[in-house]
């Protein structure tokens, strides 16, 4: 059962106004223009036992994604593909307002958003994934785990997916005569075959006013979120609104042609991530 | 699944794989007042979908910890019956319900005057009897009725409908055959007498002239089912006024 919010955090509300007033000079709390994401980190290769990873910081959000490739079997209807499986967790270390359990409507919302956004414009090549059709094919498990939630984990999210699988190793393995599959964990494999880079722009309506890539306190304010998914050929892969405010038809066109701009940025960034290679997780001395 | 069996989705005469025409919709039926107990209550069919719906509320809820101070907090549940799918589905509630259920929730949040009743809960149930495309609108379209019904304060009445792609062309109300072999499935809801799109979603892919144009097809369609919505609830209350 869904339920409307009810223990939302009431400083935002109080600080709308002050919002308000900000954006009517064309700013944000954090000095940005309403039509600016926040400063993008990406870094690819930050976990050594998983086959790809990616920590990405939107801001103060921080997420980061883990790509596990496990033999398993095909489902039956689709025997020549391996299988792709998006869950996302908001870990309680993540904010105040996480708490342990397993994942709520939120949590399987952001998943399934992502899910879609990758499966439907087929940007992981599923068929190379097959090891022995209609038995042993790779699943590609992607978990998405919040690491501090300061606003807009769609977008965090997607980063931090479509940098993980960009740098996703499948390992080599050894059929044996029994016909299982050994796979060797510590061999360097092969790179997974990538069709598309697919991003996320999202965008908060709130007052009279559009803003990209909301923090936290926007999120709480906003009547609603466009998630708006792209990829790199600038076709619609997705799209999602969130939150309970209904959506003018003219808002849509300007949510539109404003998360085309910052899709630019978000590929950009991703793009300077894979060329620039693998980084360190924790800043050295 | 791949390019092959679109061709039977659109035939040569450019009509669908049940005779329809790209922008025309299955037969729709509605009534409200169907369940005894419910405050309100509706069903809805879209072809062979068939989505019951009941209001029950506004009540204080069981847990009282669970209220808002200055407006009624709504409560949906989308589920499927076992029997509505080809193969049985588990009545455990999927991920999917969960997100189908949040995101009907918000497409109705903001036509209810949550305001007129703080304090309390407002529930809506959706049961899903058959499902063959287009279960989440059929269920906002049966919600909006089962509210109205009910006599819950609202700003407007909401409909839903899922504009789909099929063989390159953007066909309305895509049946599960055409969602399921076809190339985008964009489901909508809208209240048109105050102009507001309330659920948007888009799970496939399509460009961005397609993306507008899918979107005021809906919404052309989706003022067709509000009138609709209309004349099924004057007809309960015009039986009634008959038997008094």
């Amino acid at each position: 059962m869904s339920i409307t919010p009810f223990k939302m955090p009431v400083i935002p509300i109080i600080k709308k106004q002050a919002y308000l007033s900000l954006y009517e000079k064309g700013l944000r709390e954090d000095g940005r223009r309403l039509d600016k994401p926040r400063n993008i980190e990406v870094k690819v290769g930050v976990l050594e036992k998983a086959e790809g990873s990616a920590l990405v910081k939107l801001g103060n959000t921080q997420v980061l994604v883990g790509v596990k490739a496990e033999v398993g079997q095909p489902f039956k209807d689709t025997p020549d593909q391996g299988v792709l499986v998006v869950h996302a967790e908001s870990v309680p270390l993540a904010s105040p307002i996480f708490e342990p359990g397993p994942p709520d409507e939120n949590a399987i919302e952001l998943a399934r958003v992502v899910d879609r956004s990758l499966r439907e414009v087929k940007a992981v090549d599923l068929e190379s994934l097959v090891i022995r059709a209609g038995e042993k094919v790779w699943n590609l498990w992607v978990d998405i785990y919040v690491l501090d939630h300061d606003g807009n984990l769609f977008d965090a999210s997607m980063l931090a997916a479509m940098a993980a699988l960009e740098t996703t190793t499948l390992r080599d393995y050894e059929e044996l005569e029994t016909g299982e599959i050994v796979v060797k964990r510590e061999s360097p494999g092969a790179k997974l075959k990538v069709n598309h880079k697919v991003v996320t722009v999202t965008t908060a309506k709130i007052g009279n006013y559009i803003i990209v890539d909301p923090n936290f306190e926007e999120e709480i304010i906003a009547d609603y979120r466009l998630v708006l998914a792209f990829d790199e050929n600038m076709r619609i892969v997705g799209a999602q609104k969130t939150g309970s405010g209904g959506m003018t038809l003219k808002d849509f066109k300007t949510a539109l042609k404003t998360s085309k701009e910052v899709a630019q940025i978000y590929f950009k960034a991703l793009e300077q991530a894979l060329t620039s290679g693998s980084t360190q997780w924790a800043e050295q001395k | 699944m791949g390019g092959k069996p679109k061709t039977m989705l659109i035939g040569e005469d450019g009509l669908r794989h049940d005779g329809r025409k790209p922008d025309e919709m299955r037969p729709i039926k509605m009534q409200v007042g169907v369940l005894a107990n419910a405050s309100g209550s509706a069903i809805v069919e879209y072809g062979r979908t068939r989505v019951l719906a009941a209001v029950y509320g506004p009540r204080e809820p069981h847990q009282r910890f669970m209220v808002l101070p200055d407006r009624a907090i709504l409560r949906v549940r989308y589920h499927m019956a076992p029997f509505s799918t080809s193969e049985r589905k588990s009545p455990a509630p999927s991920r999917r319900e969960i997100e189908l259920s949040k995101v009907i929730r918000e497409a109705l949040e903001d036509v209810v005057l949550l305001s007129e009743y703080p304090r309390t809960a407002i529930d809506v149930y959706l049961e899903v009897l058959q499902a063959d495309g287009g279960t989440r609108v059929a269920g906002v379209t049966a919600a909006s009725l089962a509210l109205a019904d009910a006599g819950v304060p609202m700003k407007a009445l909401v409909a839903g409908v899922a504009v789909g792609k099929v063989g390159g062309i953007l066909v309305l109300d895509v049946d599960e055959l055409e969602d399921s072999k076809g190339e985008a499935d964009m489901p909508v809801a809208a209240a048109p007498d105050i102009g507001l799109v309330t659920m948007f979603q888009l799970n496939g892919v399509l460009s961005e002239d397609e993306l507008e144009r899918g979107l005021s097809m809906a919404l052309t369609a989706i003022e067709n089912i509000v009138s609709m919505e209309k004349e099924a609830l004057k007809r309960k209350f015009e039986a009634i006024g008959e038997e008094v």
